[in-house]
């Protein structure tokens, strides 16, 4: 009998690029409901808008590269990046914006350098980091939590609102600094961190009130994707715990001047960009000391732009910049060999 | 408890040991011919003995080489030699080589065989030489020539033999099979080697997934007294059965890169060619005969045979109840490293472990590859550490010199990233290509050298003709001026 021959290994692969990415979608649900319960439905629009502009855009350049759709279209990372973008913008943010942010992530952070697999930067956080420097008003003004808010607006208002402000009932109170804004603005105002957390009603038991809920639930599928094998633990480990080492020095140094590591963590985008965000593999660094390292840099990095830089948050910048010296670490930390001496 | 280490990475992956390990052990029978190629490894091409039309009996030696790397070739039953001509050899390519064809008269009768001795009276350098004699190859897959392997040189000193039962792969059961039924041809071959090596011990590593193995070597054991043998059960991991991988288990030991086991006091045999030796020299058996798993959804009948070499593959299909409908791919090895055969019309060599017939949940088809999404699994499950990434990279933009740098030599090929790789990419083939190249490129620069050194000999040599023509016409020239002088 005759037979068709091919190379080893037959086996069928153990996974694939598009069930990766939907494990990982599926990791982000927890933060996502958090987000939805704590700031109100604008999320999951944004999320909506953001992911049918990702695939309209990805299929479009797709046709101009005249490469195949099905194959990259299915990959599911189009989709990833938007979710990724849509979860770090203020849930009133205009479509527009939206629409904009995701273009320029699809375009501009992924096409242009040769699309799935060859962008050395994470799309997601080119097109926040374009939207911060490009609209800082609209990127800095967030809902307060659900329970600090006198009226929530329902979902048909949060759709109006999206979509045209001008048109949109008028609520009270629906626009307000974060708590890392908060806390970065009275500083440079030359009050101490226990006097700004005692009087701004914006600051809870370890984080911002609603923020860190936020930040549990981005830990929770983070901490199921470590388990799943799907993410390395060394980026968030290098992260979280960097962040928290330097957090807790400064706060030794100087309790008035820096609020507590725990705060930190659980504050901002800690958590999502942790697990979610410094982990995407395209861009980081992929040796396992390597990543270490990288994650390492994002934690100090996300301290030091807190601390004393420009922006409240800081975790984009952060991620673009180690992006930028990945390929570097990868070269420093290769693993010795077996059978190489040490 | 025996202290194990760790090699980093490995998968862990559906044993599927079962479907063979469920029917008993048994003989394939006869063919109704043998196909014998005369290659084992390299080039080196053994020179025939016999001449077609003579009859041969089982354990007759038919052809010989001066390659101490091609060992002699025997009958593995008797009949009469029908041809001696190129044929295609059990490897994906199907390339033809010289092969003697036996048509089998099924008298299955042998030659007298030698008597015992007591092998610890013998001095080592002629049970080598039996060993050598007897046609024994490693039986693990390689098929390096067990003599060679046992003479590590004066030079290294070996303290421990490591006799390799950890059968990773999936599917394949013939070594826990011939652990079952023959743990004192095992145990005794280890004994044997022991002595050769004149190491201190014998580490023999197992599978902890085979119990029936390790119960039946530690009863032979226990009855044989074989004090300095020591059965190391070994987590089932792949590729923990691959050379190196076990040797760092069992000693905590590497072997140096570019060097050998004995680099590092380790010689390391299969269980199945301790066995052989055993049978050879306690026995006076040539090496004519192993087991062979024949497995997979593609075969009505998954078992263990014990196989004439030189057996067509379709008569061991046969001796299983046949092909199944789900019969799409014939399988030299495992799945993991195993070779794809385009016809069962070829033999079973020496070492030949398991014919694996997969069905279509093995085979993946043509599975479009998607770009490299640099996710890394395949530097975390690579078992010498390496970095599949940087080398694929490397190597898709032809640039060897980093490959190189990057360790590329160092690939054992196992298949593990290939396998963990969710973009479906096909990095061993990759690699096998760029290894490949690097080799040409060697021989190129090699010739280059060789060639300038010629050309700067040649100009040497030149230059001092020159030199010493010039010398002897101003002598004659000197010569001449003085004769003149005088006469003048």
């Amino acid at each position: 009998m005759r037979f068709d021959t091919a190379p080893s290994p037959h086996l069928p692969p153990a996974n694939s690029v598009s069930r990766l990415m939907l494990l990982v979608l599926l990791a982000l649900v927890p933060g996502i409901l958090m987000q939805w319960w704590q700031f109100g439905p604008g999320v999951l629009i944004n999320i909506g808008i953001a992911v049918v502009v990702a695939e309209l855009a990805e299929a479009a350049v797709l046709s101009l590269r005249r490469r195949p759709l099905k194959p990259f279209l299915s990959d599911g990372s189009a989709a990833l990046t938007a979710v990724l973008l849509a979860v770090a913008l203020p849930p009133l943010s205009p479509a527009w914006m939206t629409a904009f942010g995701t273009l320029f992530a699809l375009i501009f952070g992924k096409h242009l350098y040769g699309g799935l697999g060859y962008n050395p930067f994470n799309p997601a956080m080119v097109g926040y980091a374009v939207l911060l420097i490009s609209f800082p008003r609209h990127m800095t003004a967030w809902m307060p939590p659900a329970d600090l808010l006198p009226q929530a607006p329902g979902f048909g208002d949060t759709l109006a609102l999206i979509f045209q402000r001008e048109n949109a009932p008028v609520f009270d109170g629906l626009a307000q600094a974060t708590p890392l804004d908060t806390l970065k603005t009275q500083l440079g105002l030359a009050r101490g961190v226990d006097e700004i957390q005692s009087v701004a009603r914006i600051f809870d038991a370890i984080g911002g009130k609603g923020w860190q809920w936020v930040n549990l639930g981005y830990l929770a599928g983070g901490l199921w994707l470590l388990r799943r094998g799907l993410i390395g633990w060394q980026i968030p480990a290098g992260f979280l715990v960097t962040l928290f080492a330097a957090a807790m020095l400064g706060f030794l140094f100087d309790p008035a001047l820096h609020p507590t590591p725990l705060f930190h963590l659980f504050s901002g985008a800690t958590m999502l960009g942790a697990f979610f965000i410094a982990t995407d593999p395209v861009s980081a660094a992929t040796t396992p000391r390597g990543r270490l390292l990288y994650g390492a840099g994002i934690g100090l990095l996300v301290f030091v732009i807190r601390s004393w830089g420009g922006y409240p948050d800081g975790v984009a910048f952060a991620v673009l910049l180690l992006n930028l010296a990945a390929p570097a670490i990868d070269y420093y930390t290769q693993p010795r060999v077996y059978g190489h001496g040490s | 408890m025996f202290k194990l280490w760790q090699f980093g990475g490995g998968v862990h992956l559906d044993t599927h040991k079962t479907e063979s390990t469920g029917r008993p052990l048994r003989d394939a029978g006869l063919p109704e011919h043998l196909i014998l190629p005369l290659q084992q490894r390299g080039t080196s091409t053994a020179k025939p003995v016999v001449a077609p039309g003579e009859r041969v009996l089982r354990g007759q030696l038919l052809a010989r080489d001066e390659n101490p790397l091609n060992p002699p070739i025997h009958a593995s039953t008797s009949g009469i030699v029908k041809a001696i001509e190129d044929l295609p050899l059990p490897h994906p390519s199907g390339l033809p080589g010289p092969c003697l064809v036996i048509e089998v008269d099924g008298e299955d009768e042998g030659l007298a065989q030698e008597p015992m001795e007591d092998v610890r009276d013998l001095p080592v350098e002629e049970l080598r030489r039996r060993i050598h004699e007897a046609g024994i190859v490693g039986l693990g897959g390689a098929a390096f020539p067990a003599a060679v392997k046992v003479d590590p040189g004066a030079r290294r000193r070996i303290d421990t033999l490591v006799l390799n039962g950890a059968e990773c792969e999936p599917y394949i059961t013939c070594d826990d099979s011939l652990m079952r039924h023959y743990p004192d041809d095992v145990l005794g071959g280890a004994e044997i080697l022991l002595h050769i090596l004149g190491a201190e011990r014998c580490l023999l590593g197992i599978e902890d997934d085979m119990p029936e193995a390790i119960a039946a070597l530690e009863a032979a054991k226990a009855s044989g007294g074989y004090e300095r043998i020591e059965i190391v059960p070994v987590p089932a991991v792949y590729p923990t059965g691959g050379e190196k991988q076990l040797i760092k288990v069992l000693t905590g030991r590497e072997v140096p890169a570019g060097g050998i086991p004995a680099d590092a006091g380790i010689v390391c045999q299969n269980v199945g060619t301790a066995a052989a030796i055993h049978r050879a020299l306690v026995h006076g058996e040539s090496l004519t005969s192993r087991i062979v798993t024949v497995t997979g959804p593609g075969v009505r009948k998954p078992q263990n045979l014990m196989v004439r070499i030189g057996t067509p593959i379709a008569h061991l299909i046969a001796q299983c109840g046949g092909y199944t409908e789900h019969a799409q791919r014939l399988i030299l090895g495992g799945p993991m490293m195993g070779l794809a055969l385009p016809s069962d019309e070829l033999p079973i060599i020496k070492a030949a472990n398991c014919v694996l017939v997969a069905g279509s949940e093995l085979v993946t088809g043509e599975k479009q590859a998607l770009p490299c999404i640099r996710c890394g699994e395949c530097a975390t499950t690579c078992p010498v550490n390496l970095l599949p990434q940087q080398l694929y990279w490397y190597s898709r933009a032809d640039n060897l010199d980093r490959a190189v740098e990057h360790h590329l030599a160092d690939c054992i090929e196992c298949g593990c990233c290939d396998f963990v790789c969710p973009s479906h990419i096909p990095l061993v083939q990759y690699f096998r290509a760029a290894k490949a190249q690097v080799t040409a490129r060697q021989r190129e620069r090699d010739k280059a050298a060789h060639a300038k050194t010629r050309f700067e000999f040649r100009e040497q040599r030149k230059e001092r003709e020159k030199l010493e023509k010039a010398e002897s016409a101003r002598r004659k020239k000197e010569l001449l001026e003085r004769v003149q002088n005088d006469a003048s």
